[in-house]
């Protein structure tokens, strides 16, 4: 195939104030602005968002699935971090 | 671990309902599976907005023709969603984009079917989307999170298409007597294409036993098959109109309703190619797409110039 594709990009939507960016899915643009507006039209098309980014796909980088237990097991031992892990009298309010 | 362990631990996360997402290990053949299945899907809701948009320009009033836009850039939106899901799994847009151009990849044999009237967005809207709601729903659950959750957009954004579609056809029924007739006409040509959207019957479909063990299908074939029937069987009543069948029979000891023969030969026929608008889908989208091209290439070399 001769023609060369467009880069993929990687869409987040901040559903309303106050609330994160969240990743909505992807597609392919030329540019970011044209991300920005086919996000839009693909995703926003009900009033699902009032902000959005976009980043090329090729510049996100992600923690290996393989190693989860592994990566991740530094929190795995620690329920002292849960405040639900002391044990306090009931008399004890507003804590 | 070796390939087995690999392989159990998959089945495992299926069997608990875990989500396999992109980076996870999952056997080749459930990434082939899935790549042509979603595939399958995105290239039959592009293929989709032909026969509809045949009537964008002809809708009735402008309302219907804003609604008839709105839903066939739902369906733009269907396929893009799909596209990116299958995409995932690390195949390319152009390599599946190819394989429908090329013949290779199927599409839904029900878009191959010509839309001669405006009641036919009314049937389309009604009984095929209804179809395709039947069979997507349950998809929501699949086990392979992007496709997940593509399905669950989409089956938010396909309720309209349906109500929109019955609701032309009980504006239809309340007119003239030529209305009416239209109506019932668009409902008898529809009908059985809408009934074979289900795909073979469950003795000759092969895959469904896998499938179903990875939970990328929920029900089988039939068994969607008969919920679309019930469902259409009661609804029609409301129109006032009937279903091209004979044998449709409320079969109290079963609770469903009974049917008559799928005219299996002509599903065949038009999946082969040979239906009635095959050669002029395949030919529009081609079309399309080369006449499209120095469109992508402009705004490649436009974006290199604003680097």
């Amino acid at each position: 195939m001769s023609e060369q594709q467009w880069p993929l990009w990687e869409i987040f939507i901040r559903s309303k104030q106050g609330l994160d960016h969240k990743h909505a899915g992807s597609l392919h643009a030329a540019d970011a602005q044209m991300a920005i507006e086919n996000a839009r039209d693909v995703y926003t098309r009900r009033m699902e968002g009032i902000s959005i980014w976009v980043v090329e796909s090729r510049h996100i980088h992600a923690s290996n699935p393989d190693e989860a237990s592994s990566f991740f097991d530094p929190a795995n031992d620690k329920v002292y971090r849960h405040p639900t892990f002391y044990d306090l009298p009931d008399e004890l309010k507003y804590m | 671990m070796s390939l087995q362990e690999f392989e159990k631990t998959f089945q495992d996360k299926v069997d608990q309902d875990i989500r396999i997402e992109p980076k996870d290990w999952m056997p080749d053949a459930y990434r082939k599976t899935l790549i042509r299945q979603i595939s399958q899907h995105a290239h039959s809701e592009i293929v989709g907005m032909l026969p509809e948009s045949n009537w964008i320009t002809r809708a009735p009033t402008l309302k219907r023709k804003a609604i008839l836009l709105a839903k066939v850039q739902d369906e733009a939106g269907h396929g893009l969603y799909l596209y990116s899901a299958a995409e995932t799994m690390g195949t390319s847009r152009d390599e599946l984009i190819g394989q429908l151009h090329s013949g290779k990849a199927k599409y839904s044999s029900i878009f191959n079917y010509p839309t001669l009237t405006w009641a036919d967005m009314g049937a389309i809207g009604w009984l095929v989307d209804g179809a395709a709601i039947m069979n997507q729903v349950p998809l929501c659950r699949a086990s392979y999170g992007p496709y997940a959750r593509a399905m669950v957009r989409i089956c938010k954004e396909e309720s309209f298409h349906q109500r929109q579609g019955f609701e032309i056809l009980l504006v239809l029924s309340r007119g003239s007597q030529a209305q009416r007739r239209m109506c019932q006409d668009a409902i008898d040509r529809w009908w059985w294409p809408s009934v074979m959207m289900f795909g073979p019957n469950d003795d000759a479909s092969p895959h469904t036993a896998q499938s179903m063990q990875w939970k990328i299908k929920r029900f089988t074939n039939d068994e969607l098959r008969q919920r679309f029937v019930d469902v259409c069987a009661e609804q029609v009543k409301i129109l006032g109109m009937t279903l091209p069948d004979r044998d449709l029979v409320w079969n109290e000891e079963k609770k469903h309703y009974d049917f008559g023969p799928i005219d299996w030969e002509e599903f065949r026929e038009v999946i082969n190619g040979n239906g009635p608008c095959n050669k002029e889908r395949l030919a529009a989208r081609v079309k399309a797409h080369e006449e499209g091209a120095w469109v992508r290439e402009a705004a490649l070399a436009h974006a290199e110039k604003r680097k």
